[in-house]
């Protein structure tokens, strides 16, 4: 997947492999610009080209390659297959019709239902993302919703033809603490109750923790570290989880100061020789910067894109 | 909104009175015989001039007679000319065919200049987009005169003989299509514009992309959610042009030799035909006026973020 701009070709993603099955929470965890969304984007098909170009790989859903798919089926399965949620859910919902339409238009329009039909749905539907007085608020603006109803109505819209997949895309970045609790246990709940996959992006590593069952962590548009929620928060594979992780503010650490990462991350254009993560790398080696890092396999399902993989979940 | 409605009304008569009152006084006020050559060769005759001036109220102070003809004009009398014709009368004519040839341009400004812009908004750079761009350049630069006169010549017996482009004295619909299109084509290459770079503006929108992620089909990706936020400052453009359409137009009428109400004003001024002048002008301000009201109003319908209180 490679970005054609005016600067040069950017390879947004490389490498980038994944899975999810029914019932199971998949975390892509990354910084701002390391791919997460340009990823969800790739698999939903929404990505405009140019200048996006999917160069090779394969999507598949329900063991179907969906790169091979023509625009049409790709299109049946938005929706129907994987459905989508966005982070600022006041741009993301058209301002000038109501809730209700926007949810009864997939009814409508997907599923041919008919309006009286469409709109008892689409009461159901806020009901169930527990917007209360679903009924009298149905007809109401986007604009007319707090932030957190409006993330649970886009909820129950991309809930509308019960897709098997749910991707959130930084569902919570928008929103206020406490709102963004409530929207996590909401989507659990939701993705119990229906047993849907479900792959969150996020960058927060708290909200992982909580509801992840495996975690992607991206870095300059790879995978660079692939594990079980508990095997990565008790031992990081790679560097740069390591960081991430040491960078998170401790109660017991009180008074000393933060850690960060230092540098910032690679321009997509410009990615560095070796190890994307080597200019950073506080275990960097001379290897590091000639030589690009295999996968290496730590078992139990556990990848990690660096030399001294196994040193470094050693030492964890 | 019934409040707002009320205020706006309200606002509506400081600034009715305001102009008509201006159009009043520069009208009678000017220091010249209003008599001068109306009566041929000859000085008038006194009798007459003393009729008149008594009929005028040329004999009050400005400002009562200003007032003196707001009361004839609120109980629907619109005077005479000093020819003893009925302005109303003329008004009633005129105002019919302006308002069909008005509405044809703005029928025909919307139509083709939405399609124009939608089609160049989704496909920004192509052929189609450069054409539009250069026709609307053309056109905008273009004084309407000529536009009118050259498609008069040529598409009219002495030209390619396409068309009869003669306009009868009570024209029918098909018989304004060219004049209403030399009237609208200027608004016609703003409509296109505008609408292109709202198209370009909104659909890299984000509610765009929802709906895409949706997978709504395309026709109603662009034809729903992308058109129905684009078109909130095109329809606002076309309420005020549709204003101004309706006010007549001096030009367009002159070349195609229409009866209209810009014919009307214009013979006005020419002939110094006071009571004509301010009668139709007045009405015109009303006419704007309201206009101006009405799209506010629509403003509101069409953007639901958008609530008078």
């Amino acid at each position: 997947m490679e970005f054609r701009t005016r600067d040069g070709v950017a390879k947004v993603l490389n490498g980038v492999s994944y899975h999810v099955s029914a019932g199971e929470t998949l975390a892509v965890l990354g910084e701002s610009g390391s791919g997460k969304s340009v990823t969800a984007q790739t698999i939903m098909g929404i990505l405009d080209t140019p200048p996006g170009f999917i160069t090779n790989g394969t999507i598949k859903f329900r063991g179907e390659d969906l790169l091979t798919q023509s625009a049409d089926a790709r299109r049946q399965v938005r929706g129907e297959g994987i459905a989508m949620i966005f982070q600022d859910a006041l741009s993301a919902l058209n301002p000038v019709f109501t809730v209700g339409f926007q949810i009864e238009e997939q009814l409508k329009v997907r599923r041919g239902m008919s309006k009286a039909d469409a709109r008892k749905r689409a009461v159901e539907l806020l009901d169930q993302v527990k917007i209360p007085n679903a009924k009298g608020r149905v007809s109401d603006y986007p604009h007319q919703f707090s932030g957190g109803m409006r993330q649970r109505a886009m909820i129950a819209m991309s809930l509308a033809l019960d897709p098997e997949l749910l991707i959130a895309d930084e569902p919570t970045t928008a929103l206020d603490v406490t709102v963004q609790a409530q929207i996590m246990d909401l989507l659990a709940e939701i993705q119990k109750e229906r047993d849907m996959g479900m792959i969150l992006i996020t960058h927060d590593l708290g909200v992982v923790a909580d509801v992840a069952d495996r975690i992607s962590v991206m870095y300059a548009g790879r995978i660079v570290e692939h594990a079980d929620v508990y095997e990565l928060f008790r031992a990081p594979g790679h560097p740069y989880t390591e960081s991430l992780l040491e960078s998170l503010p401790r109660v017991d650490l009180r008074g000393q100061e933060l850690k960060t990462i230092k540098g910032l991350p690679p321009s997509l254009t410009n990615i560095p020789p070796g190890c994307p993560f080597n200019p950073r790398c506080p275990r960097v080696f001379d290897r590091c910067v000639t030589e690009v890092p295999a996968v290496h396999n730590l078992g139990m399902g556990r990848t990690s894109r660096c030399h001294i993989a196994e040193e470094v979940v050693a030492r964890g | 909104m019934g409040r707002y409605v009320l205020r706006r009304l309200l606002q509506l008569i400081p600034v009715f009175l305001g102009t008509t009152f201006l159009i009043y006084a520069l009208v009678w006020a000017i220091p010249q015989d209003p008599f001068a050559g109306k009566c041929g060769q000859r000085p008038c005759d006194p009798a007459y001039i003393a009729e008149m001036s008594q009929k005028l109220n040329l004999n009050d102070p400005l400002v009562v007679q200003y007032f003196k003809y707001l009361g004839n004009l609120v109980v629907g009398d619109f005077g005479t000319t000093f020819n003893g014709i009925s302005v109303g009368e003329q008004i009633a004519t005129s105002w019919p065919i302006t308002l069909k040839m008005g509405i044809i341009a703005l029928i025909i400004e919307a139509v083709i200049g939405i399609i124009a812009g939608v089609l160049t908004g989704l496909r920004k750079s192509g052929f189609l987009d450069n054409l539009v761009l250069v026709s609307t350049l053309f056109l905008i630069s273009l004084p309407v005169f000529v536009t009118g006169f050259v498609l008069r010549l040529y598409l009219g017996p002495q030209g390619f003989d396409l068309m009869d482009t003669s306009v009868s004295s009570d024209p029918s619909f098909g018989e304004l299509i060219l004049p209403g299109f030399v009237l609208g084509s200027l608004s016609m290459a703003y409509v296109a514009r505008l609408t292109r770079s709202s198209i370009v503006e909104n659909r890299r929108s984000d509610y765009v992309r929802t709906a895409i992620a949706k997978g709504q089909p395309q026709s109603r990706v662009v034809g729903i959610h992308l058109l129905r936020n684009s078109l909130i400052p095109v329809i606002t453009f076309l309420g005020t042009d549709l204003g101004s359409l309706l006010g007549g137009a001096i030009v367009t009428e002159g070349v195609f030799n229409i009866n209209g109400i810009g014919g009307l004003i214009f013979r006005g001024i020419q002939e110094k035909e006071g009571v004509m002048v301010t009668g139709i002008v007045t009405l015109l301000v009303l006419v704007y006026l309201l206009m101006s009201l009405l799209v506010d109003l629509l403003y509101a319908v069409l953007d639901p973020r958008i609530r008078y209180e």
